[in-house]
């Protein structure tokens, strides 16, 4: 069986980085930074704006290769790979970029049934009609199959880049804050959807985000970079004790508490109808 | 029928085996035999399900219909939780219609539609080119008499760029023109005896004709298409808008600079023109040719007037004026994606070098007209 249920999954680690050190001149962004990723588990990557957050992606994804350290995927380690079997590895991850990052040039339908071709090797019409299903799974109404990237909204392109980040059924998810311009509904529909198939699914998600509701909704556990490094990598309500100033001003402020008192009532409930 | 994945026992239809993408090809030929049966009635059983992904799970949805799927806590228990909340999903998603189908016209509507097309769009953009001088010459005499708004740092910029850093490759050019100029020359005059006339004919065409359209040819390719990328980059990230937002004009902060540039080093770069298309008309006449450099240069003086030069030079501002009012007003046309901003430098390479030479033309027959 592929998909158990989160406690009784092995906990094997996917992704494994070690004494990561990156630079750009000779200001550090990272020193010595350890993190992994379990498998099946949503980890959450927080910190302040410039603590390295999609630098940390970047590197474990491959497009930055580190200055020092090692990240291992899925057991190997992708610097050390050649082409082909770094593009065998890399059709295990989805990535869903900050800004989108959909193929201006053609519409949603073949932004998502490209992956499908080129590496699932599926005829055009399957592949096409399995990109729509997948735009409809995030939600997106069917015209909005033939329409380009430039003429659709924000938060459409999150989900159509979130539709094509799951074409390929990943292994790993990586997330670069998918909800930053969503509306309240569309980002807790989508906490929803993420939660929902990573439980069907089984792979592993690395979610860097600013938005408290999914760090409470979706995320098993937490980490926080700061002083160039993880701080603490826990469950939510343990990283939330934590004594650190900027931790305890993130999760404390007005809109931590008010994320914070929306969990427990939204759990109560839960709760109180089992 | 028997199959990897999918086998009928009586009235059941038993799916078994991994339903993933990697088999979802395998898969659907399995189905497509399965068909003919009547599958939506019979009793459907997942126990035998290894692997379930979102594109097999799109298999079985269509396979047992929505409404059957929706249900499928009722009739298969037995699957895990995790696989069935993933079905229902699949099944809500695809309960609205999933296709839309573009409309479609005949091929003979579509070609009329076509050529309707291209002829507004040809008649709009001569009609924008116009707005636009006009827009541009209204702001730069609004400006001249306020010498405090000119932006003297971003035009000495643009100058350098688009002017001194081409100065190599437009002497280098001209050059070489003017040697071949040089070589054809002898060639059809030593016919006549006149081979010493080679000098004015170099003479003749790089005052006049080539220094100038030269220059201007590999400016609409080098410095157009650069104004087209950076304009159509900073529109399509919205840079545009903010200015205008702030209550800044993009065609004071954006446009004049680049076209007082192009008004200065144009000239300059057509005279640069002239003079290494002479001397390469020079070194052939010294090398081959057995004309003195002396006597190069006192047939200039006896045989060229000074008017050759001004009719070349007169025609560089209108070219400098062109092109980088073409390379700006292509730039905004740029709408978001890459593929438009490979579409409108394209566009701007290609009017600007036609329109120098449509303008040459013209301007050739006038001047001729003229006796100049």
């Amino acid at each position: 069986m592929q998909t158990q249920k989160p406690t009784e999954r092995n906990r094997q680690a996917v992704i494994k980085v070690r004494g990561l050190v990156n630079r750009f001149g000779t200001h550090v962004v990272h020193e010595n930074l350890d993190l992994s990723l379990q498998r099946g588990e949503i980890l959450g990557i927080v910190g302040g704006s410039g603590t390295g957050k999609s630098v940390l992606l970047r590197s474990i994804v491959g497009l930055k290769r580190p200055n020092e350290g090692t990240v291992e995927v899925l057991g190997t380690t992708l610097n050390e790979l050649n082409e082909e079997q770094r593009s065998q590895i890399e059709r295990r991850f989805g990535v869903l970029f900050q800004r989108g990052a959909l193929f201006s040039s053609l519409n949603l339908q073949e932004n998502i049934a490209l992956p499908l071709i080129e590496h699932a090797k599926l005829p055009r019409e399957d592949a096409e009609h399995l990109a729509r299903v997948k735009l409809a799974l995030v939600g997106l109404p069917p015209q909005a199959a033939l329409q380009f990237p430039e003429s659709l909204s924000g938060g459409m392109v999150k989900r159509a880049a979130l539709a094509r980040a799951l074409a390929l059924d990943p292994d790993i998810l990586f997330l670069d804050e998918p909800t930053a311009g969503l509306d309240p509904i569309g980002a807790a529909a989508f906490d929803q959807l993420l939660v929902t198939l990573r439980d069907a699914l089984g792979f592993s998600v690395f979610l860097v985000t600013h938005d408290l509701d999914t760090l409470y909704a979706a995320c098993d556990r937490v980490a926080v970079l700061s002083q160039k490094r993880v701080l603490v990598v826990d469950t939510i309500d343990k990283v939330a004790e934590t004594d650190d100033e900027w931790i305890q001003d993130y999760f404390h402020g007005p809109r931590g508490r008010a994320a914070q008192r929306a969990h427990t009532a939204s759990s109560t409930i839960a709760y109180a109808q089992e | 029928m028997p199959s990897e994945w999918i086998t009928r026992h009586d009235e059941t239809l038993a799916l078994q085996g991994e339903w993933t993408l990697a088999n979802y090809r395998y898969i659907k030929a399995a189905l497509n035999q399965q068909k003919r049966d009547d599958t939506l009635e019979s009793a459907v059983s997942l126990k035998a399900i290894s692997r379930l992904d979102t594109a097999g799970a799109i298999l079985i949805v269509e396979l047992i219909g929505v409404k059957k799927a929706l249900t499928v806590a009722e009739w298969a228990n037995e699957l895990p939780g995790e696989q069935q909340a993933l079905l229902i999903r699949i099944a809500e998603a695809m309960e609205a219609p999933l296709s839309v189908k573009p409309p479609s016209y005949s091929r003979v509507s579509q070609a009329l539609a076509n050529i309707g097309e291209h002829m507004v769009a040809l008649w709009s953009q001569q009609r924008q080119l116009m707005a636009f001088i006009g827009l541009v010459m209204a702001t730069l005499f609004n400006l001249i008499l306020r010498p405090r708004r000119w932006r003297l740092t971003a035009t000495v910029a643009h100058v350098q760029q688009s002017g001194l850093n081409a100065v190599p490759i437009v002497a280098l050019l001209t050059f070489m023109v003017g040697a071949v100029v040089a070589f054809l020359g002898a060639t059809v005059l030593e016919q006549f005896g006149a081979t010493v006339y080679t000098i004015d004919l170099v003479a003749f065409s790089f005052l006049r004709e080539f220094g100038v359209l030269l220059a201007a040819i590999l400016l609409a390719g080098r410095t157009a298409s650069a104004f087209t990328a950076q304009i159509g980059a900073m529109k399509s990230n919205e840079e545009i808008d903010a200015l205008q937002a702030q209550g800044l004009d993009p065609i004071e902060l954006l446009v004049l600079p680049r076209v007082m540039a192009m008004l200065i080093s144009l000239p300059m770069l057509a005279f640069v023109g002239m003079l290494s298309g002479l001397a390469g008309g020079a070194v052939v006449a010294t090398l081959s040719l057995d004309i003195s450099l002396m006597q190069f240069i006192t047939t200039l003086q006896k045989d060229v007037s000074v008017t050759h030069f001004l009719v070349g030079m007169s025609k560089a501002p209108v070219f400098a004026f062109v092109i980088a009012v073409i390379g700006c007003l292509e730039g905004f046309k740029v709408s978001g994606s890459a593929q438009s901003v490979g579409e409108h430098t394209t566009s701007s390479v290609v009017q600007s070098i036609f329109m120098v030479i449509l303008i040459d033309a013209l301007a050739a027959l006038f001047f001729m007209e003229m006796g100049w």
